[in-house]
């Protein structure tokens, strides 16, 4: 399966990676290197087998529906690029 | 002491409970060798002060007796794990000036037995590469050498691996999703094992594919690996993958003692254009294990040749999803923005800049096998096949074999620089005997087997059955016996 530039372009938003236009040529015959790799998988008779969820069979954990934690602002907010308040900060998202 | 920081674990161990060594005595011994180590660029952020201080802690632990057996031991720790107010970015830029609130659970655990911090270890960006050469603080230097050309340490791992083999720590953590203790260990002359998946817990190690990462020890010999694994292993309510198993007692399990045992040797590890000194080394290594009174088997693992591409669709997918969280918000890097930029133009900046080549390919690759109209394709049949490569192992274990012998990796280490111009799947071939073992949640260990003729470090994987880590380790310490490796880098740094 080969990637074309525009494919190229929307994986990489879809990523939200900025990909500059002159490097869209490269990034996508990188991919389709790797895709080609991958198409092996077509060769295996997986009919019947279910796709695997669980490395080791286990049931997901389950624990009471109470609060253990919290009340933990100034720690979680500490290593933000940009708080005030006690908010995280971003550029305005709504006019 | 002189040279103290040349000690394995239980040699540290015995000689600080007698009294013939301090902890403060060993740790200072470590941080002078690891200030001459700087031309390895194995450790990445020191910590000297807390090291020291832990020392002393362990020392008053030591008098007071009862001690346990890490207790005093000086530890490097990859720069994945989660440590708090200390340096934890993971090799990328996207995390720099990132300083964890909290404790991941092994380094607590071992912090908790007495271990000691001598700082944070280079590795491949997000655990992403087999040469450490995608690490956003430069390239780790293998202390071996055959030439005048630098060598890798392997990765992603290689800074944990270098700094053991130079005896700048007494043992360190790694972490493996597809080879990533076992490659290293093996390029360096280590021991190095991926324990079975769910034994250790990943609670607070940056994640890169969740359901193939999992933690171990980096270590001199394979009894050190039998310790230390042993404060690193047990449930944890924080990790629901984290199985809730008593831990055995690991050292104990050593008895060198296989006599009856069966081992499998799998011929779809009989790589087409394969090194003669690997087939001889692994050729060598099953004369020992037989000598030392296995039976050795033919098994086949037919799904082998497929377990590269199912690895590299199932671990970026995986990736791809974990890396979300890096988007310039809550910690590590945001891009400078321009005037009327909104929070997409931050994200897709934030990311370009922040991450490397690898890690925005595999980010990439893993968005893509996860779209709407290739899920199925990729990702579903990739899920499928890895259910196939599980089930050959377990078929392999259900007819009586107790542990599987391969070589670790198809090659000794290369240069850096060389697989500068190599396709991303060329690199990808390094895993190539590692992989199945992280897609199947088996224990795989790298034991160091012999030297090839240019004088550089082999080593062979043992595959254990799930949850007999104990076992395994025992197949490897006859191993290690029989090959008798006790080779050590000549010091040029």
């Amino acid at each position: 399966m080969a990637i074309d530039i525009d494919t190229a372009r929307r994986v990489a938003h879809l990523a939200r990676i900025r990909v500059e236009e002159d490097d869209l040529a490269a990034l996508a015959g990188e991919l389709s290197g790797i895709l080609n790799f991958m198409e092996q998988l077509g060769e295996v008779d997986v009919t019947g087998i279910e796709p695997m969820t669980s490395v080791t069979p286990m049931r997901l954990v389950r624990r009471a529906d109470v609060v253990t934690d919290g009340n933990i602002q100034a720690q979680i907010l500490a290593n933000a690029p940009d708080a005030r308040e006690g908010f995280f900060a971003v550029p305005k998202v709504v006019e | 002491m002189m040279g103290a920081n040349k000690l394995t674990i239980a040699a540290a161990r015995d000689a600080l409970r007698k009294g013939d060594l301090t902890a403060v005595d060993l740790t200072m011994a470590c941080l002078t060798a690891i200030d001459a180590g700087d031309g390895l660029g194995a450790f990445v952020h020191k910590t000297p002060e807390i090291a020291l201080e832990q020392a002393r802690a362990a020392d008053a632990r030591l008098a007071a007796g009862n001690a346990p057996s890490l207790c005093g031991i000086p530890l490097g720790i990859k720069d994945l794990f989660c440590t708090k107010g200390v340096a934890s970015q993971a090799a990328s830029n996207i995390l720099k000036g990132f300083k964890p609130e909290y404790e991941s659970t092994v380094t607590a655990q071992l912090f908790g037995a007495g271990a000691v911090m001598l700082g944070k270890l280079n590795m491949d960006e997000f655990a992403m590469g087999s040469s450490n050469e995608t690490s956003c603080y430069g390239p780790v230097v293998n202390p071996w050498r055959c030439d005048d050309r630098e060598l890798t340490p392997g990765g992603s791992s290689g800074g944990s691996a270098a700094a053991v083999a130079a005896d700048l720590c007494l043992a360190a953590t790694g972490t493996d999703t597809g080879g990533s203790i076992r490659q290293p260990a093996a390029f360096t002359g280590i021991v190095g094992i991926k324990p079975t998946y769910g034994r250790v817990s990943r609670w607070g190690i940056v994640a890169f594919a969740s359901s193939l990462d999992q933690a171990g020890p980096m270590t001199k010999t394979v009894r050190d690996a039998a310790i230390m694994l042993g404060c690193m292993a047990g449930h944890d309510p924080k990790d629901s993958t984290s199985a809730d198993l008593a831990v055995p007692d690991f050292e104990a399990a050593l008895t060198g003692d296989i006599r009856g045992r069966r081992i499998g040797i799998p011929r779809e590890y009989r790589m087409d254009g394969m090194p003669a000194e690997i087939e001889k080394l692994w050729a060598a290594g099953t004369a020992m294990l037989r000598d030392a009174g296995a039976e050795i088997v033919d098994i086949s693992l037919p799904h082998t040749k497929y377990a590269l591409p199912t690895y590299y669709v199932v671990a970026p997918a995986e990736a791809s999803s974990n890396l979300a969280r890096y988007d310039g918000v809550r910690y590590g890097h945001r891009a400078k923005l321009a005037a009327g930029d909104g929070i997409t133009e931050m994200y897709e900046k934030t990311r370009a800049e922040g991450f490397g080549a690898e890690v925005q390919r595999r980010v990439m690759i893993g968005t893509y096998v996860l779209s709407a109209g290739f899920y199925d394709a990729y990702y579903n049949r990739a899920r499928k096949v890895r259910a196939l490569i599980k089930r050959d192992f377990e078929q392999a274990f259900a007819a009586g074999v107790d542990a599987i012998l391969t070589p670790a990796t198809p090659s000794a280490a290369f240069g850096l620089g060389e697989m500068a111009n190599a396709s991303p799947v060329e690199m990808y071939l390094n895993d190539v005997f590692t992989v199945t073992v992280n897609l199947a949640g088996l224990p795989g260990i790298a034991v160091p087997v012999g030297l090839d003729a240019q004088g550089l470090p082999l080593g062979l994987q043992l595959i254990g059955r799930p949850w007999e880590e104990g076992d395994l380790l025992n197949h490897a310490y006859v191993l290690e016996r029989a090959a008798g490796f006790v080779a050590k880098p000549e010091k040029w740094w």
